[in-house]
């Protein structure tokens, strides 16, 4: 059958192609911050001094330390809540409402969620800062755990809890014991996720940031640098965020793929 | 266990960094544009008073009055805006009335920046740099002397995609205005109208609107001519000397960047003596210095290095000069007729 | 058995409070400002009114509105066009590299999406890569135009959200019966025959659902038309982040954010249903 082949060699080398698309302007960064001038229009020599620059801007510096006191707090609340209630959900009958209510936080366009957000601290006349931004963190991260959890429980056996209840162990000890130990990898990889997330999250910490360099996150300072002029120093960060967006991705999947394989 | 004290760890270190980024020591939060002052003038603050200071950027006026009326102005202290906005804040009743005994130095002022029109007296806003709005070119690539608005509004074609105009409101629309022979603070519907027909038609010619990043524009070539404020086609002119700046034959707009502390701003105290501290002689001329922006110190002015104005020849017009210009000043309602129109433009093709 | 639920409801019941309070009453708060007149200098007069909806449907927003989707519609559409036959290419692999393959293809997905976008600033300007790169070629003279257009603004889309659209069709794809195919080109269909009566309208719940979530993404979207568009791009997004800052017009800033959450709405309604059809059929074909 000479046509499917054709048409199987047309697939496989168009797939090359859309993977050249994903990872051509990635590289061109990565190459770029390399470049002593730093600037995209000619190569002038290999140089790390932009990620020099980097590590000895104050205000870079203290918008990495903002993001991870950001992401680390709404990804240790979001995993907690989000665990929780992706086994409530899973044990409730089917509802089309909490499908829906668990799915919205992921697809609403965040521009809406944080101007609704804003809208609601501002009425409540509270004051703005880091923790405004963990609050609003939490409800897409939330959505992303349970979602992970919930795919993980449903691929396990629930008889198993029910011998256990039966043999008359405590809710705890099952959970310790039994649940835990099948979800965790999920938990764990809903987690990466969540802190991925996070960290690379830029309208909703914008707009509901407290003022001040003490609640500006690095995606709100990257926004700044872009709009400010293409300054050589964000093809180093752009490198680093990408390297560390890459590791915690792949760590995620290990994890959570790892586990289900016998 | 060991997964256990991991847990305990993370949480932590998130308590450490939570409690690091909450200092209780009295701290003033300053709201400025980014580049707008010299990068280590709250370091010199400090020093000379011992109040902390910290810096928060914005990067347009619009973003700082949203983000001021969101909170009421909760959690600043000193805010830069324009004075149109500054007349809007007072208005709203969220800018405190200054208490002049704490602003000495404002004897530094020329006499002009103590009477304008926005705020005579300077009571709830103290000038910080004025200056105007004009064309910034590159004059190795643009024929002759771009004289006149009509160069952003129709474009000779060699022009056609090079150029870049304001996008926020005031700025986009007074081109329109000018160009008209109109006022910078036009009232009448039927000359807004007519201001925006000819920017929608004007938009066939540009490469973007850029308010933030078109001198970097101009040197990299992108554009050739660029509607810009004069201080921030210096720093084009710093980079490449074939940058220059002309203020159109049809006049321009005076505006006036001012500082204001909000009314529920919780360090009124040292706010002033930071407002105070700018206008000092010699701090003013460090600012005009470093941001190349004429500031209406007169003490500072004065002392400024004839090379400088040499180089940037915009940072010696007089403050009699830039009284001739119209100053941009507060709408009230017809800022909601000027929204529209810039609306209509931005969606029009 | 009752006691269970109660339990059930008990572990649910934070996280579920969190959505309520952080998502379900915020979204209520912007939908009741959307009722109200701005004030003079911005603000919210508590004065019942329709306008600010009756304002979304003028002529010029409603042209934004129409624009935006046609933008988003056009970058959804090249990606699922894109999308397919990548996807398609995934399911050749041996089953032991798919996950990798897919990897590959979602990992810039999940990294930062400011950065993403600003690469393409680096490429597209005219100075840029390409603009350079045709110029050495001799394929143009003078650079052309490829930033601060829609052109920008669409490619800009589709390079970050592909990745999505790939995996939804790829799962769709993968659940499919091979056999089904096999038994059809058995038949004596020819390929193309086979792709359009078995395969495509299989796998269409999973374009459909790749599709309607990048068109919902993509025409809400701020960051992309803002930063490749150069202004001159105005999509809703857009439109709602002025309302908040420079009109300070949080009325119809709210009515914008209704009616754009409306639209999604019902998008997601119709791919339900189409879903749902898909399923009904497949199960009389098995009958």
């Amino acid at each position: 059958m000479p046509d499917r082949a054709g048409v199987h060699l047309a697939a496989r080398v168009h797939l090359r192609l859309v993977y050249a698309f994903l990872y051509i302007p990635i590289l061109v960064l990565m190459v770029l911050s390399l470049n002593r001038a730093g600037l995209p229009t000619a190569w002038t020599g290999f140089s790390l001094k932009w990620y020099g620059v980097l590590a000895e801007s104050p205000a870079i510096v203290s918008a990495v330390r903002n993001t991870l006191v950001v992401a680390v707090s709404a990804t240790v609340i979001s995993s907690i809540l989000g665990t929780l209630l992706a086994m409530g959900a899973e044990r409730l009958n089917r509802s089309s409402t909490l499908d829906a209510l668990l799915f919205a936080p992921m697809i609403i366009p965040d521009i809406v969620l944080a101007i609704a957000l804003l809208s609601f601290f501002t009425l409540l006349n509270f004051t703005l800062g880091l923790h405004s931004i963990i609050l609003s963190h939490v409800v897409f991260n939330i959505a992303f755990v349970c979602a992970i959890v919930r795919t993980r429980l449903r691929n396990f056996d629930h008889s198993i809890i029910e011998a256990s209840d039966d043999l008359g162990a405590g809710r705890f000890t099952t959970f310790r014991r039994i649940t835990l130990p099948v979800i965790f990898p999920g938990v764990l990889a809903g987690a990466l996720l969540a802190f991925t997330l996070s960290i690379d999250e830029f309208i909703i910490a914008f707009f509901t940031a407290g003022p001040g360099e003490s609640s500006t996150t690095l995606p709100m300072r990257i926004y700044a640098m872009i709009r400010f002029g293409v300054t050589p120093e964000i093809n180093a960060m752009a490198t680093i965020v990408m390297f560390v967006s890459f590791a915690l991705v792949l760590l995620s999947q290990r994890i959570d793929r790892g586990s289900t394989q016998p | 266990m060991k997964r256990l004290g991991g847990a305990t760890a993370v949480l932590m270190l998130t308590g450490t960094l939570i409690a690091g980024s909450a200092v209780a020591a009295e701290k003033i939060v300053i709201s400025n544009w980014d580049g707008y002052m010299p990068a280590d003038l709250l370091e010199r603050f400090t020093a000379a008073t011992g109040i902390e200071a910290e810096l928060a950027l914005h990067g347009t006026n619009e973003e700082i009055m949203g983000k001021v009326m969101a909170s009421g102005g909760k959690g600043y202290d000193v805010i830069f805006v324009s004075s149109p906005f500054a007349e809007a804040l007072n208005k709203l009743g969220l800018a405190a009335t200054l208490d002049p005994a704490a602003l000495p130095n404002m004897a530094n002022f020329y006499p002009e920046a103590m009477e304008l029109k926005h705020d005579p007296g300077n009571t709830f806003s103290v000038p910080y740099a004025w200056g105007t709005t004009g064309l910034c070119y590159r004059s190795d690539l643009v024929d002759g002397e771009p004289d006149s608005w009509s160069y952003l509004l129709t474009p000779p074609e060699a022009l056609s995609g090079k150029i870049t105009m304001l996008s926020t409101d005031r700025w986009l629309l007074a081109a329109g205005f000018l160009a008209n022979g109109y006022s910078v603070n036009e009232t009448d519907p039927a000359k807004i109208e007519q201001a925006k027909i000819d920017l929608i038609a004007a938009k066939r010619g540009l490469l973007a609107y850029d308010d933030t990043t078109f001198y970097s524009k101009l040197v990299s070539g992108e554009a050739s001519l660029v509607q810009a404020w004069d201080g921030w086609c210096n720093y084009g002119i710093g980079e490449n000397s074939d940058i220059k700046y002309v203020i159109p034959k049809e006049g321009t707009d005076l505006w006036v960047d001012a500082m204001v502390i909000p009314a529920a701003s919780a360090h009124k105290a040292p706010a002033h003596q930071f407002i105070n501290f700018v206008l000092d002689a010699e701090n003013g001329l460090w600012v005009a210095e470093n941001i190349l922006y004429k500031v209406p110190n007169k003490a500072a002015m004065e002392a400024l290095d004839p090379s400088l104005i040499e180089t940037y020849p915009n940072l010696g017009m007089s403050p009699a000069d830039l009284l001739k210009e119209e100053q941009l000043l507060d709408v009230g309602e017809t800022q909601r007729a000027y929204a529209r129109a810039v609306s209509e433009i931005m969606a029009a093709k | 058995m009752r006691s269970r639920r109660l339990h059930a409801l008990l572990l649910a019941t934070p996280g579920l409070a969190w959505l309520v309070i952080f998502m379900i009453i915020p979204c209520l708060i912007v939908f009741f400002y959307s009722f109200f007149e701005r004030g003079t200098y911005g603000g919210i007069d508590y004065v019942f009114t329709l306008g600010n909806f009756a304002r979304a449907l003028e002529p010029i927003y409603l042209t934004i509105f129409l624009d935006s989707a046609r933008i988003a519609g056009i970058a959804t559409v090249i990606a699922l066009l894109l999308a397919y036959p990548a996807a398609y290419a995934i399911t050749l692999a041996p089953p032991g590299r798919q996950s990798r393959y897919l990897l590959l293809v979602m990992l810039p997905f999940w990294s930062n999406y400011l950065i993403r976008t600003y690469a393409w600033i680096v490429l597209l300007n005219r100075e840029g890569l390409i603009n350079r790169g045709l110029g050495g070629l001799g394929v143009i003279d003078e650079p052309i135009s490829l930033l601060y257009n829609e052109f920008a603004v669409i490619v800009g889309l589709i390079y970050n959200y592909l990745p999505f659209v790939i995996l939804s069709i790829y799962a769709s794809l993968q659940r499919l019966n091979p056999e089904i195919r096999e038994a059809s080109e058995d038949l004596g269909a020819p390929a193309w025959r086979t792709f359009l009566r078995v395969t495509l309208p299989l796998t269409l719940p999973g374009v459909a659902a790749g599709g309607v979530f990048m068109f919902v993404l993509s025409i809400g979207n701020f960051i992309t038309p803002d930063l490749l568009g150069g202004g001159r791009v105005h999509m809703v997004g857009t439109l709602v982040y002025d309302q908040f800052l420079s009109a300070r017009d949080w009325p119809f800033g709210a009515a914008l954010s209704m009616t754009l959450i409306a639209i999604m709405l019902l998008l997601l309604f119709l791919q339900a249903v189409l879903v749902n059809r898909a399923q009904r059929d497949r199960g009389t074909a098995h009958a």
